[in-house]
């Protein structure tokens, strides 16, 4: 990799900045102090917009690099992941977009507290919906760095750093300075950017096999060092039986940890009404559907133009096949063409991340703000008269996550980005997707049912993540020297989120209190008809 | 007589700013059925606390019209789909010999189920889309205004007294 790539890489990615910097001072020109305005936006963006928006906010760097990297090495086994980031979307679209909608102001919390009483309830989807925001940050922050060393060659680690400062500092800026309105726009402007590349780099892979798709498959199995079992499941997830749980396991921790994630939810605030929202799902599945079509073309293209061992070669994880692949398509290392194609591709590898970040960040901080900070401020107003507004609450919110997300993500350099996502779709679908769909549908769900839903699903996913392969007892683990590891999944899927709705289940049946027939029927009636939403 | 009446005004209110005009798309007459009787309207004299209003729409037959289309489309829907992904996910990780069996050239039953996954979850989302415009959204939006003319006439009657 030449100065050349580094120099227009880098320079794309500038403009880039300063465009979305551009549109965040555009946006924020007018004084914008309401929480309708920063949460979610004004809430009158179309369903098209948002549903690019949520396209931009979902389809991260790793699905990008890391899902074609991942076939374009182990042949179809990296396809199994972009069919469960897909169908999740059913998920959302049948049983939640509409009905949270309906229900909600903000966050997720707001959907279950209406029912049930409102502080324990608060402080139990805050502390889990911030949990999953932050191990989902750091995925992403962590992938930012490991993007920056790879390349733009800097290997060295004070480069590393410095991305994953930069890279923070900047989501705080379009945060606090612009809110939920200049986040969704950053969203839709990297959307529109990752699908033209997808687009630009299938075309180019189809137009060199000439449109033959039995051409591209024969020549990815005849360059992938594997035999026709690179077009069959099993070379990565097909070892032991464990290892063949473990990704049923995280399967279910991807389709049903979707709905959980509280970036995804608060989407569906900004627009106006519960048709807008189910209309910007069927945007987003439209969208997301072809991306991830797109990226399984793009990873089989790697393995047949670039070669297994070559992409192996530059990076043992795969993250680096579409843009070996990009340069190979524009007329190889050293052509003006490779050059462009390449300095592109890492251009808007970046704009993924920096948008994902923003959006989690914040999603985390009206969490905090907007639930924990909330709750527990009611004990305490009554002593000090001093009310800070809720939004200046947020701003700084953001600001520390981001910080705690920067410290963090230094710490945890070393570790597999894609293991990071699939633990924040586990703690999402354990601690949040019960809470959520009992709250919605169960008639005698009751709040130390709801409680214990969130804590029962929270608790055992990081547990038993603590106890794994993962953190301890492996070569490749957080502390390779001690062993502690008791459970031998990577994900906890199979276990937490069965044992979160178990918990919301035993919470409600030994509830002392009697379900509230009264508030049920305000939730139900709301969910389904829009009355009285905001 | 009163259920014209009932029609024109919902038309009239479908034109607030706050709701987008619904689709009027092919087939929308065909399959809505008649408009579900508007909610009873409960005595607003007696000043009711909103959550009686609620329980009165709940126990309606227009609202239980639209939630059961709504969970006679969603429930079977959501079983099938995880059921086949369960399925998919069960038998890549279990029987990669029977994933492998070609099919046509190089594509083999992995790759027929895979794409199969893409076309299913475009079919559902697409057919969920339609049922809901066609099937839900009209009836929803009468009885979300049946609930605001209702607290509207319990305010209105509390100020009075």
């Amino acid at each position: 990799m030449t100065g050349d790539h580094q120099t227009l890489a880098l320079l794309l990615f500038s403009a880039f900045v300063a465009v979305t910097l551009g549109i965040t001072t555009w946006v924020s020109r007018h004084r914008q102090g309401s929480a309708e305005e920063f949460y979610a936006g004004g809430r009158l963006f179309s369903p098209m917009e948002n549903g690019f928006a949520i396209a931009g906010d979902y389809m991260s760097a790793a699905s990008f690099l890391g899902i074609s990297g991942l076939i374009a090495l182990f042949g179809y086994d990296g396809v199994l992941y972009s069919v469960g980031f897909l169908v999740a979307w059913l998920v959302v679209l049948f049983l939640v977009a509409e009905l949270v909608r309906n229900c909600g102001r903000f966050t997720l919390a707001d959907v279950v507290a209406a029912r049930m009483r409102e502080r324990p309830v608060r402080i139990a989807s805050g502390i889990s919906s911030v949990t999953v925001s932050v191990l989902y940050l750091v995925a992403q922050m962590v992938g930012a760095g490991s993007l920056v060393a790879l390349l733009l060659g800097g290997t060295s680690a004070s480069a590393r750093t410095w991305t994953v400062i930069g890279v923070g500092a900047l989501m705080v800026v379009y945060v606090t300075l612009g809110g939920m309105r200049a986040t969704t726009w950053i969203q839709i402007v990297k959307a529109v950017l990752l699908m033209a590349g997808a687009v630009a780099l299938t075309t180019l892979v189809l137009v060199r096999f000439r449109g033959d798709v039995n051409a591209l498959l024969n020549t990815a199995v005849a360059h992938s060092g594997h035999g026709g079992e690179f077009l069959a499941p099993g070379l990565k997830y097909g070892g032991d039986w464990s290892a063949r749980l473990d990704f049923i396991s995280l399967g279910l921790a991807l389709v049903l940890g979707t709905a959980g994630l509280p970036h995804i939810l608060s989407r569906f605030y900004t627009v106006p009404t519960a048709r807008a929202a189910r209309r910007s799902v069927v945007w987003a599945i439209g969208l997301i559907g072809g991306f991830y079509l797109m990226t399984i073309v793009l990873g089989f293209g790697a393995a047949a133009l670039v070669g297994s061992d070559a992409v192996r070669a530059s990076n043992a994880a795969g993250n680096t096949a579409v843009p070996l692949l990009a340069l190979d398509l524009g007329g190889g290392a050293g052509s003006t063409g490779g050059t462009v194609l390449f300095a592109v591709v890492a251009a808007i590898a970046f704009a993924t991340i920096l948008a994902v970040v923003a959006g989690i960040t914040l999603a985390s901080s009206a969490s905090v703000a907007h639930d924990l900070y909330a709750s527990l401020r009611r004990r305490r107003s009554r002593r000090s008269g001093g009310r800070r507004s809720e939004v200046a609450v947020a701003r700084l919110a953001a600001a520390g996550i981001g910080a705690v997300a920067i410290a963090l993500s230094l710490l945890a350099q070393g570790q597999n980005v894609a293991f990071l996502v699939g633990l924040a779709f586990a703690v999402a679908a354990s601690a949040n997707l019960p809470v959520l769909l009992y709250s919605l549908f169960w008639r005698n769900f009751t709040t130390r049912g709801a409680v214990w839903a969130v804590y029962g699903g929270l608790v055992p996913a990081v547990v038993l993540v603590a106890l794994s392969p993962v953190v301890s007892g492996s070569p490749e683990a957080v502390f390779p020297g001690l062993d502690f590891q008791v459970f031998p999944l990577q994900n906890p899927g199979v276990v937490s989120v069965p044992l979160g709705f178990l918990a919301g289940w035993i919470g409600t049946v030994t509830s002392p209190e009697p379900p509230d027939a009264a508030k049920h029927a305000q939730t139900e009636v709301r969910s389904l008809t829009g009355a009285g939403a905001v | 007589m009163e259920k014209q009446d009932g029609r024109e005004t919902a038309e009239v209110r479908l034109d607030d700013p706050w709701y987008e005009a619904l689709a009027s798309d092919w087939g929308e007459p065909d399959g809505s059925g008649p408009p579900p009787a508007p909610v009873p309207p409960g005595s607003a004299a007696d000043g009711d606390a909103d959550s009686d209003i609620y329980l009165r729409v709940q126990r309606s037959a227009a609202f239980q019209e639209v939630r059961g289309r709504y969970r006679r489309f969603v429930i079977p829907a959501s079983l099938a789909f995880f059921l086949w992904y369960f399925a998919y996910v069960v038998a890549a990780t279990t029987a990669p010999e029977l994933m492998a069996r070609p099919v046509v050239g190089a594509v083999n039953v992995a790759m027929v189920a895979g794409l199969g996954q893409f076309l299913s979850t475009f079919l559902l989302a697409w057919a969920y889309a339609r049922h809901a415009r066609l099937r839900r959204d009209r009836a929803a939006l009468e009885l979300r205004w049946a609930v605001f003319d209702q607290e509207q006439a319990r305010q209105t009657s509390g100020r009075a007294r």
